[in-house]
């Protein structure tokens, strides 16, 4: 135990972490494995691989997955949004890179290989991107001068159309949400929320009559809708649907359906029960956060986590139509695990308990000069959202 | 918390003023960002809340309600796979069965990639098209079959392709072991293993269908059907008919044996027939079952009718004669004999030597309405059913005049199945008794309760007598197996071609019955066209080739039948006769 008189970096961070939070991810980490023993070895042999092949990996992706949790858990705010913009940079220039060097798979060009490892820049770029936005909102009211919602807008249209062009529908309805949910809570007009929400539809009216291969998408997006309300509440008649039948798929993006059927509907409802935890957590950390940016980031990287986890496991139930999501901390993909980890590291690391003041950046950033006029001080003080 | 709203000092610039507006354009007049931002984060709460309550109650239903679930998908995969009761023949050899096969299906909603689908599928099996299959997968139909009763080596091949959105369903395939043997009695199912045709479709109707639709013909321990057929005569009849249609280059040919004390048949075939594992062929319009569906004129074989209605009518007898010398006129038509004798003849000499002139006379001496009431009443005039479902009407004149009975008489101008006849012939032969025939083994004395008696019993043991007779010294005496003490009546009907009986193209039968003495099986040979050979000497009548043929499947028939055979029989006259001799 570490002794609450010692000031040492890890003894603070085990102080102020969110603990509860922590004990939640350790514990979806610990079903990760569990599930991978039984679902991923029969898609091992089916492919003529060593029957523990995907549990290995999935061990193995862990180890650095927890590193990155627990150091990115250590930074500070200022750190993170460095570390972020990075990232993204890095991330957003791999996935450039994938549309020369990536390996197709399933007609879709999602994949690179870095430095001999597979990875996925998309699943990096999420987490980088959230944070940058959560910045550049809380900028927008700190720095009303900077065109920081201007900038996010582009940011973001910059992002889908890559990801648009990768294709990766599923990634870019993610980011698309969860940037629409932190402009929401930038406290927007909702005329504006409203208006862009349109916009958006508008624009995904255009792709259906314009790009065949959306509007098939779409179409069958309403098939399947109209398949649940037909289904109604037992199910849809000869032939139609249980987990079973999707087995051989995937021990990726189906794996709550392996869960569900080998270890009943009681560990679903835990796993549920521990996503719901983690961002509930999460989102009242933002509410109650006392930071522009802190209250983003957090509710930001939030709610990635929760629609992510949420849209796998409503596919795995048939509630909405597959899309290539991987279900948090349990899924086998090493991108995923690492990126989450990291998605996850800064969550905790913004959600530290800290002094107020060390939220604020120094005075002499904001106002050049040090003998600032009283008001502008108050004003930037309330922008920060210091208690009252 | 303080509305961070820039406060109009009195050094507003125009600067302050644009900053003041745009704020207000994007959040609103005096909007406190922070507390609106709280506020939608605990929004924002609420609403994950929703999202997971939705999952969890949908864990929760698939929980509490698995059984329903299951329940409903057993009934369902047990409606496509209708299991059908095994079909015997009378000693109990399989003639249809059910064997399990699965089927491929798929649920197009949960399709990820049709077109990586397509791709795999039509590796793993190449006969099926591209283009269709793709637009089965890309319909909005929750449930579409892609193939049907497939191998179990491409059911693993296809599972192992681990697309997700297909399945399989073990259904019942339906499968005859003895190929086209008994084609036209059992007839056949579609894919969906319901009856179409013959004993298959009779299954259906009587009740198998509403089984299926309830969900009960679901097991395997549904009481198999016996039928009367043997396979073994059947196979014989069929063997000889094949070789007689080949020798005798005819177009189609037809046998059928029935037991005339209980109505049952032993034996039908009809060629050419089809195979019931490949009920495409049944189609053919050549290879209808001519003993039930086709009508015909059955040609002298209805003298037998006609005289046992003028013996039975009392007002003629076997001793009685009729004027054979000259050609029968009536009108611009003349009614000549085949075997012409030109003399008088009496009954015997009229049956044996196929008289139509003596026919026609004698038919003329009952009358017309007579004769019309006689054939209604042994079911010539009506449509008969049997447990087949294909049935013909037979065809009778509108007008009905002295004619028509003329003709009729010897039969030509009345078109009936050979079925129907045969039930008739059964009758005059049995002691009288009008059995309607059965495919369903049936007892002598259940047959009995069916019964109509239709002719004295007296009359019966003279239509045996002169069957005997003819088969000793008229037109039958190719069929006469010694041993067997048969009894026949040939018949040759020219067919009508364009409005004409034509000289050349007939129509034959031969009715044979076993023994004659003691009647239990009557035996029917149908020959359509056959053909004059040398062996023939240029004849092509019923006694040339539908009566030796009869004699090939007698001989073979016989014994499997468990007829003993008798040398030392006298003559018909001698046998038959002893109790009638004094009427003569």
């Amino acid at each position: 135990m570490v002794s609450r008189a010692e000031r040492g970096p890890f003894a603070r961070w085990w102080w102020t972490v969110d603990k509860p939070m922590l004990a939640a991810l350790a514990a979806l980490m610990l079903g990760g494995i569990v599930l991978s023993l039984a679902a991923s070895p029969l898609v091992a042999a089916r492919l003529g691989l060593d029957p523990f092949h995907f549990v290995n990996r999935h061990l193995l992706f862990l180890v650095p997955a927890l590193m990155v949790l627990i150091a990115t858990s250590l930074l500070t705010p200022r750190h993170i949004r460095r570390l972020a913009f990075v990232v993204f940079l890095v991330s957003l220039a791999l996935v450039v890179a994938t549309f020369w060097f990536g390996a197709e798979v399933k007609g879709a060009r999602r994949w690179i290989v870095v430095l001999g490892v597979n990875v996925q820049p998309s699943e990096f770029l999420k987490p980088a991107f959230v944070i940058l936005i959560a910045w550049l909102f809380a900028e927008s009211s700190r720095r009303p001068e900077m065109p920081a919602n201007t900038m996010a807008l582009g940011l973001l249209l910059l992002t889908v159309t890559l990801l648009v062009l990768q294709p990766d529908f599923g990634q870019s309805m993610l980011i698309a949400l969860v940037w629409g949910a932190l402009f929401f809570m930038a406290g927007m007009r909702l005329i504006w929320v409203l208006g862009l929400a349109g916009a958006a539809t508008l624009g995904l009216a255009a792709a259906y009559f314009t790009v065949p291969h959306v509007a098939q998408r779409i179409k069958r997006f309403l098939d399947a809708l109209e398949a649940f309300a037909q289904g109604g509440w037992f199910g849809r008649g000869p032939g139609e649907g249980t987990v079973k039948r999707i087995l051989p798929d995937s021990h990726a993006d189906f794996v709550f359906a392996v869960a569900a059927e080998e270890f009943g509907i009681v560990l679903c409802l835990i796993l549920l029960a521990l996503f719901a935890f983690i961002v509930m957590r999460a989102l009242v950390h933002a509410f109650r956060a006392q930071d522009a940016f802190a209250r983003f980031a957090i509710a930001g990287l939030g709610m990635l986590f929760g629609l992510q986890s949420a849209i796998n496991m409503a596919v795995n139930l048939h509630l909405i139509p597959a899309k290539g999501m991987t279900l948090p901390f349990i899924s086998y993909g090493g991108s995923s695990l690492i990126s989450l980890a990291y998605g996850m590291g800064m969550l905790l690391a913004i959600a530290r308990e800290r002094p107020a003041a060390a939220m604020l950046p120094p005075v002499e950033a904001i106002v050049p000069a040090a003998a600032a006029v009283p008001a502008a001080a108050a004003q930037t003080a309330g922008a920060a959202g210091r208690p009252a | 918390m303080h509305a961070p709203v820039p406060q109009p000092g009195p050094e507003t610039s125009g600067d302050k003023r644009r900053e003041r507006l745009l704020y207000r354009l994007l959040y609103g007049r005096g909007a406190d960002r922070g507390a609106k931002a709280k506020a939608r984060v605990a929004l924002a709460i609420a609403a994950f809340a929703a999202v997971y309550g939705v999952i969890a109650t949908r864990l929760v239903m698939h929980a509490v309600a698995p059984d329903v679930h299951v329940a409903r998908r057993s009934t369902a995969q047990d409606a496509v796979a209708t299991a059908r009761p095994d079909i015997l023949d009378r000693n109990g050899e399989i003639l249809a069965t059910d064997v399990k096969a699965p089927s491929l299906f798929a649920e197009p909603r949960k399709l990820i990639d049709v077109d990586e689908a397509v791709e795999l599928l039509t590796a793993v099996l190449p006969d099926l098209d591209a283009g269709e299959l793709r637009e089965r997968l890309a319909s909005k139909r929750g449930f579409v079959w892609l193939k049907r009763e497939i191998p179990t080596k491409q059911q693993q091949e296809i599972h192992h392709l681990g697309i997700p959105g297909l399945g399989f369903l073990d259904e019942n395939k339906r499968v005859y072991p003895n190929g086209q043997e008994v084609s036209h009695v059992i007839g056949h199912v579609n894919i969906d293993n319901q009856g179409i045709a013959g004993i298959e479709k009779w299954l259906d109707a009587s009740g198998l269908a509403a089984l299926h639709t309830a969900g009960f013909a679901t097991d395997r321990l549904q009481n198999p059907i016996t039928l009367a057929l043997d396979l073994r005569v059947q196979h014989a009849l069929r063997d000889e008919l094949l070789a007689s249609q080949e020798k005798f280059k005819a177009k189609a040919a037809a046998g059928l044996v029935t037991d005339v004390r209980t109505g049952e048949v032993i034996a039908l075939v009809s060629l050419p027939d089809y195979d019931p594992n490949n009920p495409r062929q049944a189609i053919d319009p050549t290879r209808i079952n001519r003993i039930t569906t086709g009508v015909y004129e059955m040609g002298s074989t209805y003298k037998a009718l006609t005289l046992a209605m003028a013996l039975d009518s009392g007002k003629v007898t076997l001793a009685s004669t009729f004027d054979a010398r000259v050609p029968l006129r009536y009108g611009k038509f003349s009614i000549g004999d085949y075997h012409a004798q030109n003399r008088v003849l009496s009954v015997p000499e009229i049956f044996t030597y196929s008289s139509n002139i003596g026919t026609a006379r004698t038919a003329l001496a009952i009358g017309v309405d007579g004769h019309k009431a006689f054939l209604k009443k042994m079911g010539q005039l009506d449509r008969l059913r049997t447990e087949l479902p294909e049935s013909a009407e037979p065809l009778v004149p509108k007008r009905w005049g002295e004619l028509n009975t003329v003709t009729i008489a010897f039969g030509h101008g009345l078109s009936v199945a050979p079925l129907q006849a045969v039930m008739a012939v059964g009758a005059l032969l049995n002691g009288g008794y009008l059995i309607p025939p059965t495919f369903l083994k049936r007892s002598e004395p259940e047959a009995r309760a069916l019964a109509k008696i239709v002719v004295k019993p007296e009359t019966s043991e003279k239509m045996r007598y002169l069957m005997r007779l003819n088969a000793e010294k008229g037109t039958a005496a190719k069929a006469d197996v010694k041993g067997y003490y048969i009894g026949g009546k040939t018949g040759t009907s020219e067919k009508v071609v364009g409005g004409r009986y034509s000289k050349t193209k007939v129509f034959n039968t031969f009715m044979a019955i076993l023994p004659a003495d003691q009647p239990r099986y009557l035996l029917t040979v149908m020959l359509d066209e056959p053909q004059a050979t040398p062996e023939t000497h240029g004849f092509a009548t019923s006694g040339w080739n539908a009566a030796p043929t009869t004699g090939k499947v007698i001989a073979r028939i016989a014994p499997l039948l468990g007829i003993e055979p008798r040398f030392d029989l006298p003559p018909a006259d001698r046998l038959i006769l002893t109790s009638a001799k004094e009427l003569r």
